[in-house]
């Protein structure tokens, strides 16, 4: 089959927690399809990306929170230059920064899905879309019809 | 006058810098470029070379102070600092800690240079390739998002949305730079006119910046020397005088994965009200403007930032006629900046600052009294200078 089996090529830097253990929590629970968000446990305030303390409240009580997998386009990007020898062939892509209303406006970045020449509205709905690799789980985001 | 100032208490004597190169042109070594530009500095300030005794830089720059100081034989050194942070937002915070050294005592002439080489080391433009990533840039770099062109087109991108501006202003900012650098020998793009329909028809880097909106890649090395007021009197050239200077970030600024607070500010918000305030002045008063443009669309956000128009007159305020000297309501980057002289990490706005207030620039705005320079838009730290004449 000549199916596009990612949306950007292979070649690309996989994602790895890091060695402190700060963000396991975040790539484990990619692998299982769903995504969370760091939480205190302290005074409930979201933070993005996972932080050692909590920048509110300063409680080093750190947990995670589930997340629906909705938000909102805050900004997006086509990108035509190559920036990296894996992207040669695969320019323009779409990159999109989404705020999540439900977890205090945090905002996490992933590729848009769908036609690269797009246009799509600021501020429209977009919901997470979970990409298998063999080592890791990309997490991106498509625009929500109707 | 509150005594806790460097306003007027130190000037800047001596400008210089090496040829600049396209990247990767220069047959020189970077370290061999920072010396040669430190030697012009002196030239230019009428000091012997071994008179500095403080040496100040930004951006993690390679050539480190102890090894300037040992191979260009200074006596002895009272003061070596560096901005935390890379790129270009410590390009004034490094004039600031030097006015800072002098006022304290710490050091007489300081130096502050930059020198890069991207023939000898990696490209700023391109990521480095690695099979795994961990750490904030594990949520970006796997979608492809790797470069400062990418993260200041987002925020440009939503403060274009935001206030209803279209590729003007940033064709304006790219087309004064081309314009003041053919008015300078020493730009990389002197000689290179460019015009609107070269604007239009160049292919895009990353949408709404085309080639023309970003800074070029170059090498060389550029320098200039500080020195207190008192000593500044005897000095070769006319000093231009620093008459404020501020650095810092606003409210989690740094935040990771585009996580800034106020995500589309250049992060001058909180500078520049204090860099008046040292100054003593209203944005009305400065004569011209140095902005630092790693990307077109930061410099009108940066004008805007520090008081020069409201965000919904970004229209009518960043036109071609409104930013080119000598006319222009306020002539931004004489010298032809990052985008057409040189990409200089910004020193070279530095430069063009205190040339314009000594009255020599290669684009002379009439009776330029004060100068701004704003380092770094959208990066932490960023940094501000004001210069003027006396």
């Amino acid at each position: 089959m000549a199916e596009v089996k990612y949306y950007l090529p292979e070649g690309l830097p996989t994602p790895r927690a890091q060695r402190d253990g700060l963000d396991k929590e975040y790539w484990d629970a990619t692998r299982r399809h769903e995504l969370v968000a760091q939480r205190c446990n302290s005074c409930g305030g979201f933070q993005w990306g996972p932080e050692a303390i909590c920048h509110r409240c300063h409680s080093f009580d750190l947990g995670w929170a589930k997340l629906s997998g909705r938000g909102r386009l805050y900004s997006w990007i086509r990108t035509w230059n190559p920036v990296h020898p894996a992207l040669r062939e695969a320019c323009p892509y779409l990159v999109a920064v989404v705020q999540i209303p439900e977890a205090d406006n945090i905002r996490m970045v992933g590729n848009l899905l769908g036609d690269p020449l797009q246009n799509p509205p600021f501020d429209v709905e977009v919901e997470a879309v979970f990409e298998d690799h063999p080592d890791a789980t990309l997490v991106h985001w498509k625009v929500v019809d109707g | 006058m509150s005594e806790y100032t460097v306003k007027d208490r130190v000037a800047i004597i001596g400008v210089g810098e090496t040829k600049y190169y396209k990247r990767g042109q220069s047959p020189l070594s970077e370290f061999r470029l920072a010396c040669e530009a430190i030697k012009r500095a002196a030239e230019d300030a009428g000091i012997d070379v071994r008179e500095i005794d403080g040496i100040s830089g930004y951006a993690n720059d390679r050539n480190e102070a102890s090894r300037v100081a040992t191979a260009l034989g200074l006596k002895q050194v009272g003061f070596m600092g560096m901005v935390w942070g890379g790129g270009g937002g410590g390009g004034s915070a490094a004039v600031g800690n030097a006015a800072a050294a002098i006022v304290a005592g710490y050091a007489k002439y300081v130096v502050v240079f930059r020198a890069l080489a991207q023939g000898q080391f990696g490209r700023f433009g391109q990521a480095p390739v690695s099979q795994h990533v961990s750490g904030a840039a594990a949520y970006t770099a796997p979608y492809g998002l790797f470069v400062p062109a990418q993260w200041v087109a987002l925020r440009t991108r939503r403060f274009m949305h935001d206030y209803g501006i279209n590729q003007e202003p940033l064709a304006a900012v790219a087309l004064a730079d081309y314009y003041h650098a053919q008015f300078n020998p020493r730009a990389v793009m002197y000689g290179h006119p460019l015009t609107r329909e070269q604007y239009d028809k160049s292919r895009w880097i990353v949408e709404p910046f085309h080639l023309y909106d970003c800074c070029m890649e170059n090498d060389g090395a550029a320098a200039l020397i500080l020195t207190s007021a008192d000593r500044a009197r005897d000095s070769r050239k006319k000093p231009a005088y620093i008459l404020a200077a501020a650095q810092g970030s606003g409210y989690r600024h740094a935040a990771t994965v585009e996580n800034s607070f106020d995500y589309s500010s250049s992060n001058f918000k909180t500078l520049a009200p204090r860099l008046y305030e040292m100054a003593g002045i209203t944005p009305k008063d400065v004569d011209c403007a140095q902005i630092y443009e790693h990307f077109s669309g930061a410099v009108m956000i940066s004008l805007v930032e520090h008081g020069f128009c409201q965000p919904e007159e970004v229209m009518e305020f960043v036109t071609f006629d409104n930013i080119t000297a000598p006319n222009g309501k306020l002539p931004v980057n004489t010298s032809g900046g990052n985008i057409a002289e040189c990409y200089m990490h910004g020193l070279e706005l530095v430069i063009e600052a205190a040339r314009q207030v000594r009255g020599d620039s290669t684009c002379q705005v009439p009776d330029c009294k004060i100068s701004l320079v704003a380092s770094g838009p959208m990066v932490s730290p960023v940094s501000d200078l004001l210069v003027h004449s006396m």
